[in-house]
């Protein structure tokens, strides 16, 4: 089966400097990515997982160019963006959305409903101008939103709506791939289900791609097609859902997945707990990056940096980065 | 231990002090109307302005009628504020300073927001070199004095009132730039920013659209307590003969011509001083006001 690439980031590196000392020179980086390559075909949901500071949002900045990459090549449709200028990456902009976490904070106060997406629409030119009111009003109803509701300001509605908002927003502009930044985390868990399911609606709707960044795990198994693992800015396991789920591979994969809570009461767990905290990303660690908190580690981990690879056993595009994965 | 427990951050707490989703313009007015002594220097500000453009009108004496044979009278019903060493009514030219005064105090603030802003916001929007030329500048002028740097620019430019406002002005700048350029930063790193980027939108809009609207607050207030501040250097610098010259009735001016009475005829000191007082006071009494109206913490 022949797709066709979406994205394609290749040793992807964004090293944000430390400035210190007398003169303010730069003394450090935080290595908040540190050389990721994946793929993500046209209309699959590719997750991103991995706890806070793995450089999963980062990550997602990065490919859309929210900040700029430090090294490595993004490529939208085969089109290189990293290096491009400014203006032709606005340009090109329309077709990566992203929809962020924090309601509160990803809507601009002081704007009505409408004025928010007709502002999009404006911008690039989506519809002519005496249109774009009832582009708005019709965008609006697709996320689940009133007309009645059009010219209010956003307090007035709750987190939930406010979500709805700014997916509205992402797709005013006819998006190809839209990153999802933690969009339901910050959600209660009945609106989170609500939201989950009217990204699915949509994908279905719009022929979406998604970059879907999250945590929780439960979220990314309901929506995603294929997850990448990430642990201090590295991809530790990359696989299709099920075979993620049924097996995974990495300790750290395995430890994630032991820590999903399961609906079923008395049911003994085999809980597989991690040591210790995550390694600062300033400084980490020689060799597999997990060493410090494996509880398999051997004496090359300290110092070998395992690459990403498949095994037989393993099902096409499984790939974990681990010397031992075949032995655990 | 855990291994997943990444709560759910939000950043509503900096959202709230620079942007006040829930705020608006009628929810500060009620604030403002709690805070009494504000209200009441607001209102005063207002009576101040009316004063300055009907007051020349109602006194029935012109403030250059130089008049040997009332020289000097104390306090009287005929002369509420007595008179000055030149027989002119002191009341009247209070009356007519108070324009050149308020003139002064906005337009120096003005120039200093028109220079200062943009600055700012251009410097915490694009940080990197620009930022550090740009804040370096403002470091230095920090640095000066303010007395002292707006003697130097007024005697620079010479004793008038328009020098004094370029002069004040000039040091107002630093100040607006280092308020824009901080609530700049605060919400430039907002995600809607962040969204809008996304969407394409061109610097000059995002700066332009969505930064500045949500920066007024504090450079209103920065502004109200910037006037009072520029008022009273202004009338520093005409009392040191930099500024407005005689026989303009700049309460500065007057206060100086009158500090060689001030034994004999405390009065030709007296009333100027006062006057140079209250409306400071004013203005600083309503921008605390404004301040907390705005930013309530």
């Amino acid at each position: 089966m022949e797709r066709k690439a979406l994205l394609r980031v290749e040793d992807l590196k964004m090293y944000f400097p430390i400035h210190g000392g007398i003169l303010g020179g730069v003394i450090n980086h935080v290595k908040a990515v540190d050389g990721i390559s994946f793929e993500i075909y046209e209309g699959e949901t590719v997750s991103l997982v991995g706890e806070s500071g793995c450089g999963k949002s980062t990550a997602g900045r990065a490919i859309l160019r929210l900040e700029k990459p430090t090294s490595g090549k993004v490529f939208f449709k085969d089109m290189e963006i990293t290096k491009i200028k400014k203006k032709q990456l606005r340009a090109i902009r329309k077709n990566m959305q992203i929809i962020f976490q924090d309601p509160q904070a990803s809507i601009n106060p002081r704007k009505k409903l409408t004025q928010i997406i007709e502002e999009a629409l404006y911008i690039n030119k989506i519809v002519p101008g005496k249109d774009r009111r009832s582009k708005a009003i019709e965008l609006l109803e697709t996320v689940g939103l009133g007309k009645h509701q059009a010219d209010r300001h956003p307090h007035e509605f709750s987190g939930g709506q406010r979500q709805r908002i700014g997916i509205a927003r992402a797709l005013s502009v006819n998006p190809n791939l839209v990153i999802c930044d933690e969009a339901v985390s910050a959600l209660d868990v009945s609106i989170r289900a609500q939201i989950l399911n009217l990204l699915k609606k949509l994908q279905r709707e719009f022929q979406l791609t998604y970059l879907f960044i999250s945590h929780d795990l439960g979220v990314v198994r309901h929506i995603s097609d294929r997850i990448i693992v990430m642990y201090l800015g590295k991809i530790v396991e990359m696989a299709d859902k099920n075979s993620l789920f049924d097996n995974p591979q990495h300790p750290y994969t395995k430890a994630l997945l032991s820590a999903i809570p399961v609906p079923m009461p008395g049911k003994k767990l085999e809980r597989m707990v991690l040591a210790g905290d995550v390694p600062s990303p300033i400084d980490p660690p020689s060799g597999c990056r997990f060493h410090t908190r494996c509880p398999f580690v051997k004496d090359n981990c300290k110092t070998e940096e395992p690459i990403l690879r498949s095994a037989e056993n393993l099902k096409d595009g499984h790939m974990v980065a681990c010397h031992y994965f075949l032995d655990l | 231990m855990v291994i997943m427990n990444e709560s759910t951050p939000s950043s509503p707490e900096i959202a709230a002090k620079v942007a006040k989703p829930e705020a608006g313009w009628r929810l500060t007015y009620r604030r403002l109307k709690r805070n009494k002594a504000a209200l009441y220097g607001g209102y005063f500000i207002l009576f101040l302005v009316l004063v300055s453009i009907i007051g020349p009108y109602l006194t029935g004496y012109d403030p250059f009628q130089v008049d040997y044979s009332t020289k000097l009278v104390t306090p009287s019903a005929e002369h509420w504020f007595g008179t000055d060493h030149h027989g002119r009514d002191i009341f009247t030219r209070i009356i007519h300073g108070m324009s050149i005064t308020l003139y002064i105090g906005f337009s120096s603030v003005m120039l200093g927001m028109l220079v200062g802003v943009p600055m700012g916001i251009i410097s915490g929007y694009y940080g990197k070199t620009i930022d550090a030329v740009m804040m370096r500048i403002v470091d230095i002028l920090l640095a000066f004095p303010g007395m002292l740097l707006a003697i130097a620019l007024a005697s620079v430019f010479g004793g008038s009132i328009n020098s004094i406002i370029i002069a004040v002005g000039i040091w107002s700048v630093s100040h607006f730039a280092r308020v824009a350029r901080g609530s700049t930063l605060a919400v430039k790193g907002l995600e809607y920013i962040d969204a809008i980027r996304a969407l394409g939108a061109s610097d000059g809009r995002i700066i332009y659209l969505h930064i500045l609207p949500n920066i007024v607050s504090p450079i209103i207030v920065q502004a109200t307590l910037r006037i009072a501040i520029s008022i009273l250097i202004a009338a520093a610098l005409s009392f040191l003969g930099l500024g407005a010259q005689p026989p303009t009735p700049e309460w500065g001016a007057m206060l100086s011509a009158g500090r060689n009475y001030l034994f004999d005829y405390p009065h030709v000191a007296l009333y100027p001083g006062l006057a140079i007082t209250i409306v400071v006071l004013a203005f600083n009494i309503f921008g605390d006001g404004i301040r907390d109206a705005f930013d309530p913490r």
